[in-house]
């Protein structure tokens, strides 16, 4: 407890700095209202209801994106880091698809999609799927030939021992491309909400911004942000789990 | 004597490309037949292409070059009749030594308290009672070594391919290893290829040793070694010692080979 205190001290010092500055007018409290007013407008937000149907929504969005980015992300990269044939049709199409500013096709999902969660699930899946295939892909690739060999001497069939030998090996690097992803999850669902959506947070940010109730905007801002330290403070917890047998020395 | 013999290996070259450069003839028309439950050392300097022909009996590299056969089928891939153990134990990291030592055991059909009452035989046997949920990355590399040992077993293969097993030890656990790997294949007889290049562990361990001779690596002598070592102080009896002299003296010109092959 104290050290998790000690860890986040600066957190805490800057909400200080935040409230004195502002509430002694040093910068305009219109741009950066104080942290109680935010407090007290973000309460608002979440008597009514408004913040979470809105939360709601945007993280069944991201959800959905994220886990299908996983589920075919991975299982991409492993084929092709086991098949050539399968690198050498799609190594191409990820290396220049990778550096793609995703939220670049934000209009173009709209236009397939329409303004709903479909379009947004959409963004984000393509959005977070690649980071997932080369992380599966440069850890299905760095397995080790002996261990390969062990399980097929062992009576392991080809697509058994990709499962017990190739998909764990690939483990750590895979999971830090989720964590990227994760990221990248919540930065492209709050843009496309705050573009072109009829709800979710960043719909949310951008309507009391647009109206100047920027107390509550701030309220739904520190929410994100929250929200997304959570979710990677929560996913490095499980990281560390399922790595436990490699951090596990004498 | 061809006739019973369990593993045939008949004028067998091979040829790889490494990544940059020429082609490599890596053995050369080797020749060699070992019997049921014999133990067999393949000895050489590094790089003669003895845990080549390893892989190969094992089933991990093709034969293009001439045939091996077991039992008169040719190897067509690896399999559990072979069990193999690799210089630096290949255990899976993620699995516990139970679980390492489950696994060819789950590729069986056998009942779940079958497969538990023999990883647990084989892990008292070895001595790592008390290590079963211990990860590999908290064993030291005598210990890894003796739970790859005990996967191994664990499945009961006719055939145990190992390479250059003991490599990786400090000489006391080495002479400790070597040991138990003799009572083992005592109590239970196996056919063993045990590739190594140390003559007193070949002289010490097999029945012949077969010596080979730098790249391209060739059979140059198969030498009887089959004499009682039950004696603890078997090193320093003569039978021992001239042995290891006579072999020393075949496998010394190919050391010498190897390394101006290598300073080339």
């Amino acid at each position: 407890m104290k050290a998790v205190l000690i860890r986040y001290a600066p957190l805490l010092i800057l909400a200080i700095v935040w409230q004195l500055v502002s509430q002694f007018e040093l910068v305009s409290s219109t741009a950066l209202p104080p942290l109680t007013r935010i407090a007290e407008a973000w309460f608002s937000l979440l008597t009514s209801g408004e913040l979470l149907k809105n939360a709601v929504s945007s993280l069944y969005r991201g959800g959905v994106g994220l886990a299908l980015a996983i589920v075919v992300g991975a299982a991409l990269g492993i084929a092709m880091a086991w098949w050539r044939p399968v690198n050498v049709a799609l190594g191409p199409l990820v290396e220049a698809f990778y550096p793609m500013p995703k939220s670049a096709l934000i209009p173009v999902t709209v236009i397939w999609l329409g303004f709903g969660d479909g379009s947004k699930i959409l963004l984000i899946f393509l959005g977070c799927m690649l980071p997932v295939t080369i992380g599966a892909f440069n850890g299905a690739r760095s397995s080790e030939q002996v261990l390969v060999w062990s399980a097929r001497s062992m009576g392991a069939s080809r697509l058994r021992m990709l499962w017990d030998v190739v998909v764990p090996s690939a483990l750590p690097d895979l999971l830090n491309g989720i964590r990227t992803a994760l990221a990248l999850a919540f930065i492209l669902m709050v843009t496309s909400e705050l573009i072109v959506a009829r709800e979710g947070l960043g719909n949310l940010i951008g309507y009391l911004g647009a109206n100047g109730s920027y107390d509550a905007m701030y309220g739904v801002v520190l929410t994100v942000a929250f929200l997304g330290f959570a979710a990677d403070r929560i996913y490095q917890i499980f990281m560390h789990r399922m790595l436990a047998w490699r951090d596990m020395a004498t | 004597m061809t006739a019973n013999a369990q593993i045939v290996i008949d004028q067998v070259s091979h040829r790889y490309r490494p990544p940059t450069g020429r082609e490599v003839l890596a053995l050369e028309n080797v020749s060699l037949s070992v019997q049921n439950r014999e133990f067999l050392a393949l000895l050489g300097p590094s790089g003669c292409g003895k845990s080549t022909l390893l892989y190969m009996i094992g089933g991990f590299l093709p034969t293009v070059t001439g045939a091996i056969r077991i039992d008169g089928k040719p190897v067509a891939g690896p399999g559990p009749d072979r069990g193999v153990v690799f210089q630096h134990f290949a255990l899976f990291p993620w699995k516990t030594v139970k679980s390492n030592v489950l696994y060819g055991l789950e590729r069986m059909q056998l009942p779940q308290d079958e497969r538990d009452r023999r990883a647990q035989a084989f892990i008292e046997m070895v001595g790592l009672a008390g290590f079963e949920d211990s990860y590999p990355s908290q064993l030291s590399g005598g210990m890894k070594q003796r739970a790859a040992i005990a996967r191994t077993l664990a499945f009961d293969p006719k055939i145990l391919l190992m390479d250059e097993p003991f490599g990786a030890l400090d000489a006391q656990t080495r002479g400790l290893m070597q040991a138990e790997l003799l009572n083992i294949w005592r109590r239970t007889p196996k056919t063993v290829i045990f590739v190594t290049h140390d003559v007193q562990e070949a002289v010490f361990l097999a029945e012949r040793v077969a010596v080979m001779s730098a790249r391209p690596g060739q059979i140059k002598a198969v030498i009887d070694t089959a004499f009682d070592k039950t004696d603890p102080h078997v090193f320093k009896s003569k039978t021992f010692v001239d042995k290891v002299d006579e072999i020393w003296g075949l496998v010394r010109d190919e050391a010498i080979k190897a390394q101006a092959g290598r300073t080339k």
